[in-house]
Parts: C-alpha cells; structure tokens; sequence
C-alpha cells in the first residue's frame, strides 16, 4: 500500500491561520461592543435605581451615583404596595407553571402515543391555537372570564393560562421519541394508562418539562396585555401593570423609584435565566418558538 | 461568529445578548423612556458630549416611530442571535470544504453557501417577528401612549383603546379578527416567497 495521502482540498495553510488569529481579535472587540449595548440599559437601570431624586436633575448627569441611596426601594415597598404586586406576580406565574407542567404532558401524550377518534381534529385546535397571535384572543378571553365572573380575580388571572399549545406541542414532539416497546412492556405488567403516564412516561420527559416550566414561568411573570385588562383593582396588579401605571401615572418623573421598580421586575427574571440558560437556549433552538 | 471559533466567554457573551429578550417589555420601556429623556437621558448627554444637541425623541412626531423601533430591534437581537446560530451549525462543514476546493473565497462561499441553507432559518425569522411585532402594544403603552398625535399608534393598542377606554368591545372585536386576517396574509405572503423549493 502506498502511503495515504492528505485529504484533498484541506483549506487553510499556514498564512491563513496567522490570519484567522489576528481576525479573532477583531471579532472579539466587535462583540464586546455588542455586550456594552445590551447590557448598558440594564446598567444604566441598577444605576439609576441608587440614585436619589436630586441627583438625576444635576446637570451635567453623572453615571455612578454620588450619593448611592436604598432610599427608592424603601420607597416601593413602603409607599406602593410593591409586596402585593410581586406576590401576585409570583401567584399567577408559579399556578400557571405548575398547571403546564402538569397538563401539558398528558395532551401531549395522549396525541403522541395513543389513538382515538378525535385525536386530528385536537390536534388541529391545539396547531391552530399556536399560530393564533396572542394579542387577538385578548378579547374573547376577557369576555369570556367576565361572563364567568372572574374579572379581576386570581382565577381570571390564571385559567386562560394553565394549558398552553406550546407546552402540547412541546412534549408532544418529545414523546414521539419515547420508544413503544418501554410503554408495552408497561402495560404487559398489568399498568393501566394512568399508572404508565405517571410512573414511565412523566420521569422521562422530565427534561423537557423542566425547560417548559422556566419557559413559562418567565412568560408568564412577564405578561402585561392580558392582566392589565383583567386586574382593574390596584390590590390585584401585577408587577408589570403596577410598573406601567406608575410610569405612566403620578410617579412619571420619579426617575429613581421608576428604575428601583424595573429591576424588582427584572431580577428575578435575571437570576433564573443567569442559573438555567443552558435549557432555555437549548430548548428555544430545538424547538424554534419563543415562549 | 458567536457559532463558531470563539470559545472564550461564549456562554457570558450569549447570556449578555439574549437577556434584552427574556426581560419584561415594561421594564424595558421604562428605562429606554428615561434613556431618551431630551434633557436627563443617557442618548442625549453622550450626543452632548460630542457636541450635537439631541432632540426630544420621544415627544417628535417624526422620531418618536424610528425610536420605537430601535428599541425593538436592540431587544431582538439576542433572539435572533440565538436562531441563527442554531441554523447555522445545521449547515453541513462539507458544504464549506466543497465551495473553497471549488476556490470559493470567504465573501463568495457566504453567498452561495450560508445565505442559501439559512433560507428556512430566515424564512422563520423573518415570519415569527412579523407576527410578533404587528401585535406591538408594551412599549407605545408605556413610552408614548399612543404618541405625539397617534405617532406610534400601533393596532393591538388601538385595538385596547377602543375596547378598554372607550368601551367599543365590539368595534375592538372587529380589529383583533382584521389583525388576525392581516397576521395570515402576510404569513402566507413570506412562506410563499422564501419556501424551501426542494
């Protein structure tokens, strides 16, 4: 045998390489910048919350605060409700997470797994549900929550919420790859299709759920359209409607208590996603839908 | 390039960039409103320091649209970001070898080969954002109610305004299932023009 030759059309010799090096930095500083714009507001906002009020009036404006102050956050907890607002934020946001979790797999594997007449025509409802831009069914929801008289009540909040398409979809998708021969053997053993679900099936798709409930929770926390319909009464605000109404209300230029009041709402968003970004991401770009 | 050949702080530049996405529209609104404010904002001093008096972004009848935008621009990115590089790693190194055996350059085999197999990915792109922002309402909400006189009106808060203000549900009914009609058409349009002909 002769001796192997190197594969043709091997790109890159050594010029390139030196080249691909200095190229590097390049695209380095330019994502550097990247960051600086991205994050920058954010920055601009933790800044702006430690600030006293006199201090945004000086002129020229400083950057770091000269006089940094707790004083705007006291502020939101003492003189606006901010508890409550944050307390119902996470009301609404953990029963809607806890119900996808829950619901979501059993659609998803009843239209993955079993058969029965219908299962086109759901399937459909819930495609059909998922294309459906969310601010069109604000409406017809909020008609619907008001005949049933839970306008501005935490079930009002909720129930629209607590099964979602994508989480159907979701785990519809992932449980087309569970293998039948698994849930055979199950029922084999005497396991009816209740015990299958929840001893086999729900274990495996454990992943996927745990991405679909920080999915949701995070949409969920940040919802605003559809609780500043349905929350008329300041005690049942959610912190983006409190945030809002005081942006836009009497606190228009209380700069400083405006920023305290958008990282409260942004925090906790922050910490989850700065613990569990690797399954966001993943899970976003497997499946190609935010959310 | 986020995709490939950067290793270092990959995961913190990738954090970075896609938390304008996740964070809450409203609190985004608020600091991007403080952000232009024409006297105490961030914009305007830094324009200052170079010597150009910025304008009142938000309260011109012309500006107030285009900032609007480019607040929604910064915002997406980082989801953008994170689609492109998804369908990015799908295009097979093959490709690349076969283009520059061929002799292709570096601008030659981005045109022939990347743009054409991230044609679904752009295609997906370009349909989620329109959907998405057709239905814009947080940040005219938030930042200009509706704008120096309906400025940066969008339908979703029209559609609010009539329901909720004026108590028109009916006539607010009938905008959500025109925008619905519009969201279709316009889906349709884009999947007919950027399908995968195989």
């Amino acid at each position: 045998m002769t001796a192997i030759q190197a594969p043709v059309g091997r790109p890159a010799p050594a010029g390139a390489e030196a080249r691909g090096r200095a190229n590097r930095w390049w695209i380095y500083g330019l994502l550097t910048l990247g960051i600086v714009l991205m994050v920058g507001p954010f920055l601009w906002m933790l800044l702006g919350s430690l600030k006293p009020q006199a201090e945004f009036l000086v002129n020229p404006p400083t950057f770091l605060p000269k006089n940094p102050t707790l004083n705007n956050f006291e502020r939101l907890f003492n003189e606006l409700d901010f508890p409550r607002f944050f307390f119902n934020s996470s009301l609404v946001a953990v029963v809607v997470t806890v119900g996808n979790i829950l619901f979501c797999p059993m659609l998803g594997y009843a239209l993955a797994k079993l058969q029965w007449r219908g299962k086109r025509l759901i399937m459909g409802l819930v495609l059909a549900t998922l294309m459906v831009p969310a601010g069109i069914t604000l409406i017809p929801n909020f008609v619907l929550m008001s005949n049933l008289g839970l306008v501005n009540t935490y079930p009002g909040l909720i129930l629209p919420f607590l099964v979602g398409p994508f989480g159907v979809f979701l785990t519809r998708q992932f449980m087309y790859g569970i293998p039948d021969e698994l849930l055979e053997a199950a029922r084999i053993d005497g396991a009816n299709e209740w015990r299958t679900f929840w001893t086999i099936v729900l274990p495996i798709t454990a992943p996927v759920l745990a991405t679909l409930g920080i999915l949701t929770f995070l949409g969920s926390w940040n919802s605003f359209l559809y609780p500043l319909v349905m929350a008329q009464e300041p005690e049942m605000y959610t912190l983006p409607v409190a945030l809002s109404t005081f942006a836009t209300g009497q606190y228009q230029a209380d700069h400083g208590m405006l920023m305290a009041g958008s990282l409260v709402l942004v925090l906790p968003v922050l910490i989850i996603f700065i613990v569990f970004q690797r399954w966001i991401t993943e899970g976003i770009a497997t499946t190609g839908l935010k959310g | 390039a986020l995709s490939r050949g950067i290793t270092r702080f990959r995961t913190a530049f990738r954090v970075g960039y896609y938390l304008p996405v996740i964070t809450s529209i409203v609190a985004i609104a608020v600091v991007w409103r403080f952000l232009l404010n024409p006297d105490i904002g961030l914009i305007n001093v830094l324009l200052k320091d170079i010597g150009i008096n910025g304008p009142d972004w938000l309260a011109s009848k012309t500006l107030a649209m285009p900032s609007i935008i480019a607040m929604a621009v910064w915002r997406n990115l980082g989801f953008a970001m994170v689609v492109f590089i998804a369908g990015l790693q799908a295009i097979p190194a093959m490709l690349y070898e076969a283009a520059s055996i061929d002799g292709a350059g570096r601008w030659q085999s981005f045109r022939y080969v990347t743009l054409p197999m991230l044609r679904p990915t752009i295609l997906f792109m370009l349909v989620i954002t329109t959907i998405g922002y057709l239905q814009l309402f947080e940040e005219p909400f938030v930042m200009t109610d509706g704008g120096p006189l309906d400025a940066t009106l969008s339908v979703t808060m029209y559609m609010y305004q009539q329901g909720f203000e004026f108590f028109k549900q009916g006539y607010a009914s009938a905008i959500a299932y025109v925008l619905f009609v519009i969201v279709a058409v316009i889906a349709f349009l884009q999947f007919r023009f950027l399908r995968d002909d195989a």
